[in-house]
Order: C-alpha cells, then structure tokens, then sequence
C-alpha cells in the first residue's frame, strides 16, 4: 500500500522538525543560532503568520504554504510540522507500548470548548492582547517546555560530564553557569507539559481538537479541503479498525464518517485498514460519502456572540492589563515601573501584541540576560521575555535575540544600529551607593559600562559614579555588577519605546611618553 | 607536586642560580648576548618591539624561563580575558605574549599550562574574542573555565585588614608556578589596573571586594598570592575609558613591558609608566606598607633595555 509509504514520511517528517526545534532550544553551545533557526521554524503556523503581518516579508510565507496544504489535505501542519503535536505522538506512542487499552472510538466534536478558545483567541487579538496566542499556541507552548524543562537537563548532564572530567584534569568540556531557573515560568511550562501529556496519553489528540487554536483555525478550513479522507462504503467491511486506530476520535465506522475538521492527517486509519476502505477522496469526485456538512447550529451562534461582548468588555476596561507607563525619575529604590524590552522590541507596546512566548531568544541568549516574564508586562503578557539585570546584562556586540526571533517580535538589527539602542537607561541611587554610603572605592557600574555612559568622576578623595544619559544604551551591565544588597544602587528603567543613544565619542589622549625617553623609573 | 616540594625545588634553584652568578663566564652562550653578567634582576623593563619579542629578550635578561619553570611542572598563566572585546582593542592581555609565554614554559620543560580567567563579559566570548583561546591552543596549552563557582575553593587570608576569607580557583591552588599576566590600563575606581589588581580573575566573589574598601581588599589579597612571575602587556596602552575602553582613540602605543618577580614592583613601575604617581594609586599605598614588595625602586636590580 502506498498509504503506508505516506505514513513513513510522515512520521519521518515529524520527528525531523520535531528534532529540529528541539536542537534549537537545547542547544547550549550555540552552534545553531542564528543562521539555522529561520529555516527549522520557517512552517510555523502562529510565528510566521505574526511576522508576515509584521514585515510583509516573503521570507516570511510559511504560513501560507501550511494554508494551501491544509486547503489541499487537511490538517498536515498537526501531523507533519507541529513540535507539540508530534510531542503528543511520543506520548501516544509510549501509551501503546505499556497500556493494554489502545483502542480510540469515536466521540463528538467539544464544540463549545474548541470555538471557545479560537473565538477568545481571535478576539483578544482583536482588542491587542496575545493572552490566548501566549498560553496557546502550539509550537510556543512547545518551545517553552523545551526551554524550561528540559534545557535544564541538557545543562545538568553538560555539567556532570564536565566536572567529572575536570577532575581527571581535563578541561575540554566547557560547563554552563545556569542562570535561568525562574520556578514561576518553569511552573507554568510544567503544567502545559503535565495537561497536554495527560491529554495526549488519555485521549490522543484531544488536546489539538478541543484546545488549541490553530488546530481548530485549520480544522475550520479543512471543511473545504480539495482532498479529504473518507470511507468507501462498498469496500468497507465494518470491522471498526479504523475508529480504534483514530487518536483524533474522529471516525465513525457506524456512520462511514470522517470528520474533517478535526483529522489530523496521521494516515493511520488508511495503514490498518486491510480492505483499502479509507480513500482520499477529490472535494468534486462523485463520491463524498463519509462526509456530511453540518447544519448551522444557532445556539452555537449565540454562544459565539456572548462571548465576544464579555470578552470585549474585559479587554477593553483592561481589566486584566497592567500597561507599564512612563514614570518620572524617582528615589525611591528600584523602582522599576517600565521593564526593559529586548533589543528590536521597538517599543514594549508592540512588543507586547507581537511576541508568542516562545522564549527561543531565552534559549539562544549567550548571557541569559533573557528571561520569560511573569508579571512585568502584565498578567496578559506572561512568558514574553524581559531583560533581566539582576542575572545577568546584555552584551554589548551581539544581535542573536534580534536574529532568531521566528515572529518578527524582535525586529533585526545592525550591529551598530544596536549598539547605540537605547533599551532604558541607568538610574543611580545615591543612597544607595557605597561611594556615597561609605566613601570608599567601587566603580564596579563604570567598570562594565560599554558606553561609559557610567563614568567616575573626583568625590572627596575618591570617584563617584556620575549617569549621563544620552550614552546610556540600558544593557545592564551596571546593574548587574552593582554590588550593593538587596537593593541595586544602580538600575536601568526600561524605556517604554527604545530611543537611539549618543555616540560618546572621546578626545583622543596624547602619549605620556615619547618613544626616545627613557623610562620614567 | 605539592607546594612543599615546590618551595624546596625553588630554593635549590635560587641556589643554583645563585652559584651561577659566581660564574658569570659560564652563562655566556646560554643567555643570548644581551645577558647581563649580574642576573637575575629583580624587574626588566623593555620597549621598542612586538610584545612576544620583548618577552623574550625580557626574560632571557631575568635568567630564562628555566629560572621559574621546572621540568614537569604544572603551570598556570593567568592574563586579563575579563572582556569580550577584540585585541585591537587592547582590554585584554595581547594574545602574541600569551602564546609566547606559554611556549617558553613548555621550552622549560613544563609538563602542562593552563590558562583562564574569571571574566566580567559572557566568558566564552571573552575567550573567542580577545583572541587568546586560539594563542592559548597555538602554543598547545590549555584554556580552563573560570565561570562556576565549583572551581573556587575557599582559604583564609591572615595578617589582614578587611579581606579575611576568599575563594581562589583551583589551578592557581594546585599549580606548581603562577605566571601573572595583567595588561596596564585605565580603571575608573583603581586608577590604573595592573598585576596586585588582576589578581580578582582568581577569585570568585568579586563584589565582596567592591562592597568592602576595594583598595584594601586587593592589597589584602596581593599578601596572600604572591605570583612567581609578574608579565605586564604595556604594548598599546588604555589611557581613559578603563578598564573595558570605548573605542581605539583611548589607546596609545607605548610598545612596552615590564616583568618582575615583585608584584608591587611591577605595579610601582607601571604607575610611572602611565603616568601616575604609585603614591596616589591607594592600593599600591596599602601594599607598600603592607611589605607586600619593595615599593622603591631604587632599592631594586633593575634592568632596562631597548629593542
């Protein structure tokens, strides 16, 4: 049977992205990034959709191709491209091999709860929020698990192997100081994991035709599809095989149906069947008989239309937004009102209406200074990344973030353009400072500084940290060396749309000593 | 080798070295033609040249590596990486000397050097970018980490004023010799930063230093861990901006070096170097009453050359 090539491929294919994406967020050398990840991730539904809206880019155009196949076969991205919906499949796998219940049988579609979360997640786009894209979306729901629980691993194996080996004197295997564990994000990572495991491990594919958004998106389109599965009557022979091999619980070997809208496209139906009863049938072919077009149902309708008042309603009186604003400079220690956006956010604001959470720039960021937010951009905004200054400070000539972000959140920057982008800018607090407090040296915020925006400047017999602003490019690097507890002497207040810092450009200095003098001791 | 056995091979070599000088006839051909008949000085001062030339003509004016390197020793060379910045930019140790440096330990017979530093940047960049991990791997030696906590063991300083306990990383710990390799330079709190100074690469907690008088505790620490050879890179000389600089206009080209096996010396010698009097350099001031080295150089055998 060719169908079971088809499968082959399939699972083939699957494993290959989910590999792939996997590689990506694990890697913690960094030999993908940059050049790599645009390419692994190019089929992404969600991020390549956000960032052809963003940049109007060919490079972009991923989305389209999964819409033409969708229009053509149905849901392939669910079964050949998503990372967590081949997740899932690991998960069914392993059920197969250790449960001895492996029959599925059919079930109705959750009608409410799918077009639920679709419509909400459409809506809340609608009044510029990413809540539902950010909780779930697959392939960020997916990277986040990556990123949060099993990096983790990867880093502690690294670790082991390479402390062991330090202790035979050899050095070769680099360890990775670990500065992300963040149990909040890791947490919610860990609930997604838990949920759709269960899910998956339970029900097969419930989680992608009840839950997710894009396969509900998909699964609407796939009612038109040209090609779609079906079973032909005259060679079925009723044996039920095919509804048992159904981890989407989408045939009906009663009624001869398969419904299209929540196939995902695994051809394991087509592979049991022993009579070649499943076909793939054309939209126009003269037989459509396994599938019957729904009735508009009204209370559907009506579900529909309260749920977009309510949702509407809750968006906009922001109940649930804590936009960060503007603040005027303040004494009062960290004050931290705006958070500092990553490089080629632009402002928070877009940022904010553009980033899925995938937290692959986390993975990528060689000084971690990126990690998923919780609350600092709002509760709607939980797992966009920040920059956190108290782990570490971004460094000055890199644009990785800027390079790999699959959505355009993070739009790409020159190398120069970035090293003058104002992300925030430092704020001291003097008494907070020990050259203030206790009058003796420290420096350490103009040690680090790139720009010398941070520069040490004659206080009664010592030097004092003097901020001028306009060199400030707000990488934190004063931040983070500051060594003062537990509050910071030195901070960066994000700016709530980046600026473009000063170029400090200084005298040059004259030689103290000419070639043909002597030594001066 | 333990450090016992090394402080009784170190005394029998000063020993030999010592009859050596009786004999000044009997180093001639050995020493390169510029070897003064009444080696070792205590500080040689070069300029004029590349810095692994002048190293090279430095050292053999300090009596050979052979003077600090022993056959099958462990040696651990320790120069500025603290930045991810490129060696035009000259915030880290040249890489030239670095090389050079590691290659004439091996030429004593050393068994293994290793380098490392405990650095401010992402430290891998630091080492990619300041190109010493490709002079460290050129001259076959090998690049440590630095960056985790588990390589540093703690120790208890004495006889000192603020710093009393610090955690110092394991190579300089279990290393026969340590070659000290700062880069003279520009620091905003410092003033300038030198040999006494890059010895916060061996530590771990560096913003205790900060927090509690950093003069002090960098001329506390000097008392603990005195290198056996001090290598300062004065060849392109960060004048402002220090230590991590802005741009190349911060630099100057002084194409100098100074090694000493007296760490305050070295310190007291690049101060005038820069152009800064050693007195208002506050830990230079604390370690000179602290004997940590002979702060007057008068009072040293000082060898200055030109290439």
């Amino acid at each position: 049977m060719s169908f079971k090539l088809v499968k082959f491929a399939r699972v083939l294919i699957s494993l290959l992205f989910l590999i792939g994406i996997s590689a990506l967020f694990l890697d913690i050398k960094g030999y993908f990034y940059p050049s790599v990840s645009k390419s692994v991730l190019f089929f992404q539904f969600t991020p390549s959709l956000i960032d052809f809206i963003l940049t109007l880019s060919f490079s972009a155009v991923g989305f389209l191709i999964v819409l033409i196949l969708t229009f053509l076969f149905g849901r392939v991205y669910c079964s050949f491209l998503c990372p967590l919906g081949t997740f899932q499949d690991l998960f069914i796998f392993v059920k197969n091999k250790i449960s001895r219940k492996k029959k599925y049988s059919y079930s109705k579609p959750f009608n409410k709860t799918r077009y639920f979360f679709l419509s909400f997640t459409l809506l809340f786009l609608l009044f510029n929020s990413f809540f539902f894209i950010l909780l779930l979306d697959p392939y960020s729901a997916f990277g986040r698990i990556a990123n949060n629980l099993f990096r983790p691993l990867i880093i502690f194996a690294n670790n082991i192997v390479s402390s062991t080996l330090s202790g035979f004197d050899i050095y070769s295997v680099y360890p990775y100081d670990y500065k992300g564990f963040n149990p909040l994000t890791f947490g919610l990572a860990l609930l997604t994991l838990l949920i759709v495991g269960f899910m998956s491990f339970k029900w097969g594919r419930l989680w992608c035709n009840s839950v997710c958004p894009v396969g509900t998106l998909l699964g609407l389109l796939s009612k038109f599809s040209l090609f779609r599965y079906s079973i032909r009557t005259e060679d079925c022979k009723n044996c039920g095989l095919c509804e048992w091999s159904c981890k989407a619980n989408c045939i009906d070997s009663k009624d001869m149906t398969i419904d299209m809208s929540r196939c995902v496209g695994c051809f394991n139906c087509m592979t049991v069947c022993s009579s070649g009863g499943v076909v793939l049938r054309s939209y126009f072919g003269k037989e459509i008989r396994g599938y019957k077009p729904r009735k508009i149902n009204a209370s559907k309708r009506k579900f529909l239309s309260e749920l977009f008042a309510f949702s509407a309603s809750a968006v906009s009186l922001g109940f649930f937004q804590k936009i960060p604003l503007i603040t005027k400079d303040s004494t009062i220690p960290e004050n931290r009102k705006v958070p500092v956006a990553p490089p080629g956010a632009l402002s928070i604001n877009r940022f904010n209406m553009s980033c899925t959470g995938c937290n692959l720039c986390v993975a990528a960021c060689p000084t971690q200074v990126l990690q998923p937010a919780f609350l600092e951009y709002g509760i709607m905004n939980m797992f966009q990344p920040r920059m956190d200054y108290i782990r570490s400070f971004c460094n000055f000539d890199c644009t990785i973030c800027t390079d790999i972000c699959p959505t355009g959140a993070l739009q790409p920057l020159s190398l120069e353009k970035k090293k003058l982008l104002q992300l925030g800018v430092a704020k001291l607090i003097k008494d907070n400072c020990i050259v203030f407090t206790q009058e003796t040296e420290c420096g350490a915020c103009s040690e680090h500084c790139p720009t010398k925006a941070v520069n040490m400047v004659p206080y009664k017999k010592i030097a004092a940290p003097e901020i001028k602003e306009e060199y400030c490019i707000g990488c934190g690097a004063c931040e983070k060396a500051c060594p003062t507890k537990p509050f910071k002497a030195i901070y960066v207040l994000g700016n709530y749309t980046h600026k473009t810092a000063v170029k400090n450009l200084s005298k040059p200095k004259q030689p103290v000593m000419k070639e043909t003098d002597d030594f001066p001791f | 080798m333990d450090r016992r056995n090394f402080i009784k091979t170190g005394i029998a070599a000063g020993l030999l070295a010592g009859t050596a000088n009786l004999k000044p006839s009997a180093l001639h051909g050995f020493f390169s033609d510029s070897a003064p008949a009444d080696a070792p000085f205590d500080l040689v001062a070069i300029k004029g040249g590349e810095p692994d030339a002048m190293f090279l003509k430095a050292l053999d004016a300090m009596g050979g590596m052979k003077r600090f390197v022993k056959k099958n020793q462990k040696v651990v060379v320790k120069p500025n990486i603290g930045w991810d910045v490129v060696p035009e930019k000259a915030a880290n140790t040249n890489p030239k000397l670095v090389s050079a440096i590691i290659r004439s330990c091996f030429d004593a017979g050393a068994k293994e050097v290793y380098v490392f530093d405990n650095t401010c940047d992402n430290w891998t960049r630091c080492y990619s970018n300041s190109g010493i991990e490709k002079a460290v791997k050129d001259a076959k030696g090998k690049l440590v980490p630095g960056n985790q906590e588990s390589y540093y063991h703690p120790i208890e300083l004495k006889n000192t004023k603020k710093l009393s306990k610090a955690k110092e990383h394991e190579l300089i710990l279990e290393s026969d010799v340590f070659i000290n390799v700062p880069v003279l330079k520009h620091h905003g709190s410092g003033k300038i930063t030198v040999a006494m100074k890059n010895l916060m690469g061996i530590v771990w907690d560096r913003g205790f230093w900060h927090r509690n008088d950093l003069h002090q505790c960098i001329a506390d620490f000097a008392s603990y861990r005195k290198p056996d050879l001090n290598i300062v890179d004065a060849y392109n000389v960060m004048l402002q901006n220090g230590p991590r600089g802005v741009s190349v206009d911060d630099l100057v080209l002084m194409k100098s070096q100074i090694i000493s096996t007296d760490m305050l010396a070295a310190d007291v010698a690049s101060a005038k170097l820069f152009g800064i009097q050693p007195e208002n350099v506050n830990y230079i001031k604390y370690g000179t009453s602290m004997k940590i080295g002979q702060g007057d150089l008068s009072k040293l055998n000082i060898k200055r050359l030109v290439i």
